[in-house]
C-alpha cells in the first residue's frame, strides 16, 4: 500500500511539474474548494444545541435559560424547527415574552407538545 | 463615561467593574496600524516602514542615545495574556500596550473547549481565564481605557473553538471582540470534537464572526507544536491553512478577515533557515490575498530564555523578509512557567526591537529564486497539491481524517503511522447534529445556511423587533453565579496591595510573592540543582523550584534559576524615598561659576583607561560642565591620585572630578577614600570640593567613602556643576 501510494505522488508529481507557478496556485485552490464542499453542505443543512442556542442568545434569552430550553426542544424531536423558531411559537400561543417563553419551556416540556 | 487613565495612577479595577450590565463597546472589528505616508522622520533618522507613533510609550532600552524614540512597526504585535484571573491580566495588558503591543489574546481555561455552552460570572482560570461575558466585557472596557491612554487601538483577541463555538462567535460579537481562533480542523485534531459537529458549528460560527468584522486566525500552526518533527509537516500545513480559508469563504466571511497562523518550524541549532524561508515564501505564494499572522516557535523553547529569544529574533528576521500582518510572540519563558508579567514585555520588545532594525529591509536584500530555494519552494508546493489530490480520492476531507492523514510526523507522502486518527462516529459531541427542516427558522440576523424567513418579513430579527446584535441593550447580562469563587472575592484580598500602603513582589497575580534568584554553583548539575534548593531556603524563599539549569562545565559548574516565594511584605510607608534632587536655574549655575572662577581639576585614576563617560561631563561638546563657564584641567586616565591633589594646588582649583569605573575588588571605593585621606594630609581638604563618578558609584557611596558628592550612569554635566554651585553656597562662597 505503501509503496503504490508512494508511486501515485511520484506520478500525481509529473503532471504538476507540466504546470507553471500560477497554474499551481489555481489547483491548489481547485481541489481546497472542492474539499470544503461537503463541509459547507453541513453548515447549511444541520444545526446543533450550540447553533440553537446561538439563535436564543442572539433574541435576548440569558445562558443558562438557553442552555435548557434546548435541551427540552432537543429532547422534544423539535430542534430541526429551530429553537428560535420553537420559543416563538410558544411565546405567540402564550402570550408570553420572548424570555419567559424560553424559561416555560426549560421548566414544563409540555408547552411544546402539538406545537407544529 | 469612560474613565480617563492617569500614567502615574495604577487601573482602578473596582471602577472598570463598576456600571459594567450598562457597558457596551464603542466599536466592533479589526484595525490595522495606520502608516506614515512618505516614511516616518524622526529624530535622526528616516524610517521606511514605520506607523503611527504612541501618545503614551515606553521605548526600546537603548533609545536614550537616539533621542527616545519610538518608532511603531507596521505589523499589529500581539501578546497573549494568561494568567487565570483577568483582573490581574488587565493590568499586564497596560504594561503590554505601553511597550507596543495592540493585538491582546486571551487564552482560555484549560477544558473550556469542551463545555457545552456559555460560562458566567469571573470564576478562576487554570493557564487562562474562562471566557465569560463579564470578564470579556471587563476586559475590553479596560483596553478602551489603555488605548486611550497610549493612543491607538487595541485588538482583543480569544477563541471561538470548542462545542460552544456558535455561543461563543455571538457572545464576541455582542462585546466587541475584534479578533478571534476558529478553525473546525483544531476541534477535530486537537480536542477531539466530532468531526461534523465541528463542520456544521464552525459554519455558524464564521457567519456571525463575519459579519462582526472579527478578524479570523486559523489554528494550522498547532500542527508544528504537535508533530514531533515540526519541519516535517509542511505540505500538510498548507494545507490546513487552505482547508480553513477556503471554508470561511464559503460561508461568507470577506478574505481580508482570514488570517493564517503560521510558525517558522525549526530552530537553531538545525539550519533553520533552509526549512523556514522557503515555507515561508511558498506559504505567501498560495496565500497572497490572505492575511498573515506570524507566530514565533514555542516547539524547541525549554527553559532559557536567552535561548528562546535568540531564536524569536530569527522568526522576526524571516517575518520581515517575506510579509506579516500580525506579528505574535512567545513570552520567553512559556517553557518554564505560566507567562510573568516581564516576559510579556521582553517578548514583545523582542518583535519591536528586530522588526525596527530591519525596517525596510527589502528595499536591501532580495530573496533569490533562482537558486535552491526556489526548488524548495516548489518543492512543497507540489506536495502540498499531491496530498489534497490524495485526499480527494480517498473520499475527501472526512475520510482522510479516519485514514490519519494529519499530523504525521514524516514529510509527505511518507508516513510515520503516528498521525492523528479520528473516528466520524466518535469524539465529543457525536450524533449531536439534527438536520434543519424545510420550515426550519432562525429569527435572528447573522444565521449561515437554510433559514426559512416567513414571506414579507425583510429581516430575520424583525419577527422580535430587533435581536441583539441590532440592539445591544437587548443583552442579557449575568453578573456572578459562583458566590464562592469571584474576582469581588479575590480583589478583597489584594485591595492592600493595589489601593494600600503594602508592596509585595509579583510575577502573575497582585500579591503572589513570587521572585527569581540567579546564581551560579561550582558544582555538577546535579549536585547544583540541590544546593541551590538549598540557599533559596536559607534566603528564606518557601515553595523554591529550580526552573532552569545549564551547564557551563560538566565539573566546574551551573547557572541556575530559581523562583520561590516570600511571605512579607513592605509598608510603603516606612520607605525613605531619596527627594529627586531639583537642579538651579542654568542662569543661576553661571551666575554662581563667575562669581568664583570655577576651576576644576578631572581624571579618571588608579589604573582605569576608561575616558568616555568623564569626557561627556566636561566637554561642552556634549553639555558638559564647560558649557556653563566651568574652566577645566583634564589630566587623562589612570591618574594617580596624588598627581590629582598636586594638579589642583598647582592650579588653584575649587573642585577635584574623578572618575573611576573599575569597581573590581571594590578599587573604586578605595581610590575614593584615597583622595580624601591625601587631602586632609596636605590640608586642603576644608578648601576643596570632591566629586566621583563611574558606573558603580552613587550619591550614598560616594559621601560614605568621604566624596562631597557622587554620580552614577546617565550623569549630565549640568548634574556636577549644579553640585558644585550649591556646596559652594552651602560654604557661603556664593
Amino acid at each position: 500500500m505503501s509503496e503504490e501510494r508512494i508511486r501515485k505522488f511520484e506520478a500525481r508529481r509529473q503532471e504538476l511539474k507540466k504546470m507553471g507557478d500560477d497554474e499551481l496556485k489555481q489547483r491548489f485552490w481547485e481541489l481546497c474548494k472542492k474539499v470544503v464542499e461537503p463541509m459547507t453542505e453541513y453548515g447549511s443543512k444541520y444545526t446543533s444545541p450550540s447553533i440553537e442556542r446561538s439563535v436564543l442568545l442572539r433574541m435576548g434569552i440569558d445562558s443558562p435559560t438557553s442552555q435548557g430550553a434546548v435541551v427540552a426542544i432537543n429532547e422534544a424531536g423539535l430542534l430541526g424547527k429551530g429553537a428560535g423558531h420553537v420559543v416563538l411559537k410558544v411565546a405567540k400561543n402564550l402570550n408570553l415574552e420572548i424570555r419567559e417563553a424560553a424559561k416555560k419551556i426549560s421548566e414544563d416540556k409540555t408547552v411544546l407538545e402539538g406545537l407544529f | 463615561m469612560q474613565q480617563k487613565l492617569d500614567p502615574k495612577k495604577k487601573l482602578d479595577i473596582e471602577e472598570i467593574l463598576e456600571n459594567l450590565e450598562n457597558y457596551h463597546p464603542r466599536r466592533k472589528g479589526w484595525t490595522w496600524r495606520q502608516p506614515v505616508e512618505g516614511g516616518y522622520k524622526v529624530g535622526k533618522f528616516h524610517f521606511k516602514d514605520m506607523t503611527q507613533p504612541l501618545k503614551n510609550s515606553i521605548p526600546l532600552p537603548a533609545a536614550k542615545y537616539f533621542d527616545n524614540i519610538d518608532p511603531q512597526p507596521k505589523p499589529v504585535i500581539t501578546t497573549e495574556i494568561a494568567s487565570g484571573r483577568f483582573e490581574d491580566d488587565i493590568r499586564r495588558m497596560r504594561m503590554a500596550a505601553w511597550h507596543g503591543a495592540d493585538h491582546i489574546m486571551v487564552i482560555r481555561t484549560t477544558g473550556q473547549s469542551h463545555i457545552d455552552g456559555l460560562l458566567e460570572g469571573t470564576p478562576e482560570g487554570v493557564g487562562g481565564v474562562p471566557i465569560t461575558r463579564k470578564q470579556i466585557r471587563a476586559s475590553r472596557k479596560a483596553c478602551d481605557q489603555i488605548e486611550d491612554e497610549v493612543g491607538r487601538p487595541i485588538n482583543f483577541h480569544s477563541y471561538v473553538s470548542g462545542v460552544a463555538g456558535p455561543e461563543v462567535a455571538v457572545l464576541f460579537a455582542e462585546e466587541g471582540i475584534n479578533g478571534a481562533h476558529q478553525d473546525p480542523q483544531y476541534n477535530v485534531l486537537y480536542r477531539n470534537v466530532n468531526m461534523y459537529r465541528s463542520f456544521t458549528d464552525a459554519a455558524s460560527a464564521k457567519k456571525v464572526m463575519a459579519d462582526a468584522g472579527i478578524f479570523q486566525i486559523d489554528g494550522a500552526h498547532n500542527a508544528n507544536a504537535t508533530a514531533k518533527e515540526g519541519w516535517s509537516v509542511m505540505p500538510e500545513l498548507l494545507v490546513q491553512h487552505g482547508i480553513n480559508c477556503a471554508f470561511s469563504e464559503s460561508v461568507g466571511m470577506p478574505k481580508e478577515q482570514i488570517g493564517l497562523s503560521t510558525v517558522p518550524p525549526c530552530a537553531p541549532p538545525s539550519p533553520k533557515l533552509w526549512y523556514d524561508l522557503p515555507y515561508a515564501v511558498a506559504l505567501r505564494d498560495i496565500f497572497s490575498e490572505y492575511k498573515f499572522r506570524a507566530q514565533q516557535n514555542t516547539r524547541y523553547i525549554e527553559s532559557d530564555i536567552e535561548e528562546a529569544t535568540r531564536t524569536h529574533v530569527i522568526d522576526t528576521l524571516i517575518s520581515a523578509l517575506t510579509h506579516v500582518d500580525i506579528q505574535s510572540t512567545i513570552t520567553p519563558d512559556e517553557g518554564r512557567n505560566v507567562p510573568w508579567h516581564h516576559n510579556n514585555i521582553r517578548g514583545i520588545e523582542t518583535a519591536k526591537q528586530t522588526l525596527v532594525a530591519l525596517d525596510g529591509i527589502k528595499q536591501l536584500i532580495k530573496i533569490d529564486r533562482d537558486g535552491p530555494l526556489g526548488e524548495m519552494v516548489r518543492d512543497l508546493k507540489e506536495r502540498a497539491i499531491c496530498f489534497l489530490e490524495e485526499m480527494v480520492e480517498t473520499g475527501g476531507y472526512f475520510a482522510a481524517v479516519e485514514k490519519g492523514f494529519f499530523v504525521d510526523s514524516a514529510k509527505y507522502p511518507e508516513r510515520n503511522g503516528d498521525g492523528i486518527a479520528r473516528d466520524g462516529k466518535g469524539g465529543v459531541g457525536v450524533g449531536s447534529i439534527v438536520e434543519r427542516d424545510a420550515d426550519y427558522f432562525a429569527p435572528v440576523c447573522s444565521v449561515f445556511g437554510h433559514n426559512n424567513v416567513p414571506a414579507g418579513v425583510d429581516k430575520a430579527c424583525d419577527l422580535i423587533d430587533g435581536c441583539t446584535l441590532c440592539k445591544p441593550e437587548k443583552i442579557y447580562y449575568i453578573d456572578e453565579i459562583d458566590a464562592s469563587d469571584n474576582c469581588n472575592l479575590r480583589l478583597e484580598k489584594t485591595v492592600d496591595f493595589r489601593k494600600g500602603d503594602k508592596i509585595k513582589p509579583e510575577v502573575e497575580w497582585a500579591g503572589d510573592g513570587t521572585v527569581l534568584i540567579q546564581l551560579f554553583l561550582p558544582e555538577e548539575i546535579e549536585v547544583a540543582r540541590v544546593a541551590a534548593l538549598e540557599v533559596a531556603k536559607k534566603m528564606g524563599l518557601s515553595e523554591p523550584e529550580v526552573i532552569n539549569a545549564q551547564v557551563m562545565h560538566p565539573s566546574e559548574g551551573t547557572f541556575l534559576e530559581v523562583k520561590g516565594k516570600v511571605d512579607f511584605t513592605i509598608d510603603k510607608k516606612s520607605l525613605k524615598i531619596p527627594p529627586k534632587e531639583i537642579l538651579l536655574s542654568e542662569d543661576e549655575i553661571r551666575a554662581g561659576i563667575k562669581k568664583v572662577g570655577l576651576k576644576v581639576v578631572a581624571g579618571t585614576v588608579g589604573e582605569d583607561e576608561h575616558s568616555v563617560g568623564l569626557r561627556e561631563i566636561l566637554d561642552i561638546k556634549h553639555g558638559g560642565i564647560e558649557k556653563y563657564g566651568v574652566k577645566y584641567h583634564y589630566l587623562g586616565t589612570s591618574v594617580p591620585i596624588g598627581k590629582m591633589v598636586d594638579a589642583a594646588i598647582e592650579t588653584g582649583a575649587q573642585a577635584i572630578l574623578i572618575s573611576t569605573i573599575i569597581s573590581h575588588n571594590d578599587v573604586h571605593r578605595k581610590n575614593m577614600r584615597k583622595l580624601d585621606e591625601l587631602c586632609r594630609e596636605k590640608g586642603i581638604r576644608d578648601k576643596i570640593i570632591l566629586i566621583c563618578g563611574g558606573t558603580q558609584v552613587t550619591r550614598e557611596i560616594a559621601r560614605e567613602c568621604g566624596m562631597d558628592d557622587g554620580f552614577g550612569r546617565g550623569s549630565k554635566g549640568i548634574q556636577v556643576v549644579d553640585s558644585i554651585v550649591k556646596i559652594l553656597k552651602n560654604q557661603g562662597a556664593i
